[in-house]
């Protein structure tokens, strides 16, 4: 991910110039930017993350495939972004919990997609559910579920918080 | 195929598993150290710039926790000789309890249920206080016995 993303608009009814997420997009986060993530697109609730692949990445020597530890970082990745876009006014997020299902080894040498989907926004908490995928939507390496917490005051991990 | 095999096989006899966390390009991305103290095996994530997840806290990225505790509880499986290949992911559960400073990050699992295919592993991270973790997981992993090796 470059300092600055590239956003699509999304085609999300609530989207528009009230969308209060471009300000979260411009603060680099630096270790997704280290892993190469890309953002590909975000809002109302939703993003998408491509994650190329790169040999420094990879947990399996013999057969080339990426470290299932980096497919658990894009995926949390997003789904914080995902989080963040579903907010009607920008505040800290923080991951509570992330069950992530691996549901086959990603080929090696292809970038590796992951969607994210805020689907419920509570006052307190955002349930998320995510997949990562290959040639299509339908091509699944892993499925996720997550919660977050809104606002940091629990003292848990901060994803990411919305620059003033 | 047979070189990582006996990379494995080698680490189990010598007791040595750096050599092995070294091999996996991941690991040694992220700098990983494995070290055994009182019978049970400790990796250690080193704290640096280039794993932070938010700077404004600043805090290591939540991803990279996951990783290293999944990390933790594979090398855990074949350090304990439960296991001659490299066990293969199902499900993991991510816990995170604090923010993880950008400083070293220890993390140590146990085994819960092994099975005859599936072992069910948990791991714990934590910094200054083994007794304030950081994160847990609980995963499950297919695993192929050694007896089959």
């Amino acid at each position: 991910m470059a300092d600055r993303p590239t956003t699509r608009p999304s085609k999300g009814p609530k989207d528009g110039p009230s969308n209060p997420t471009r300000a979260v997009f411009s603060s680099p986060i630096p270790h997704v930017s280290e892993l190469g993530i890309e953002l590909v697109e975000a809002g109302d609730g939703r993003g998408l993350m491509r994650l190329p692949w790169r040999l420094d990445l990879v947990g399996n020597p013999e057969t080339g495939v990426l470290h299932g530890g980096v497919v658990t970082t894009l995926i949390d990745s997003v789904c914080g972004m995902a989080c963040l876009t579903a907010l009607e006014k920008p505040q800290p997020i923080v991951t509570l919990d992330l069950r992530i299902d691996y549901l086959r080894p990603a080929t090696p040498k292809r970038d590796i997609f992951a969607a994210a989907e805020a689907y419920k926004v509570t006052r307190q908490v955002v349930f998320v559910r995510a997949t990562a995928y290959q040639d299509g939507p339908e091509d699944l390496v892993a499925a996720a579920v997550g919660t977050f917490m809104l606002s940091g005051r629990l003292g848990l991990r901060p994803v990411a918080e919305a620059s003033s | 195929m047979s070189g990582f095999v006996d990379l494995i096989a080698e680490a189990k006899a010598s007791g040595n598993f750096q050599g092995l966390v070294d091999n996996i390009p991941y690991h040694a991305y992220l700098g990983i150290r494995v070290y055994e103290e009182n019978g049970a095996l400790i990796a250690v994530l080193p704290g640096n710039e280039k794993i932070i997840g938010n700077p404004v806290v600043p805090a290591i990225h939540g991803g990279v926790i996951g990783a290293f505790l999944e990390t933790t509880a594979i090398l855990h499986l074949m350090w304990s000789g439960q296991t001659l290949h490299v066990p293969k992911t199902i499900t993991v559960t991510v816990d995170y309890m604090r923010s993880a400073a950008v400083i070293d990050t220890y993390a140590k699992a146990t085994i819960t249920k092994l099975g005859s295919r599936v072992a069910n592993v948990r791991a714990r991270a934590w910094q200054d206080d083994p007794e304030r973790p950081v994160a847990a997981v609980n995963a499950n992993f297919l695993i192929q016995p050694a007896d089959d090796g």
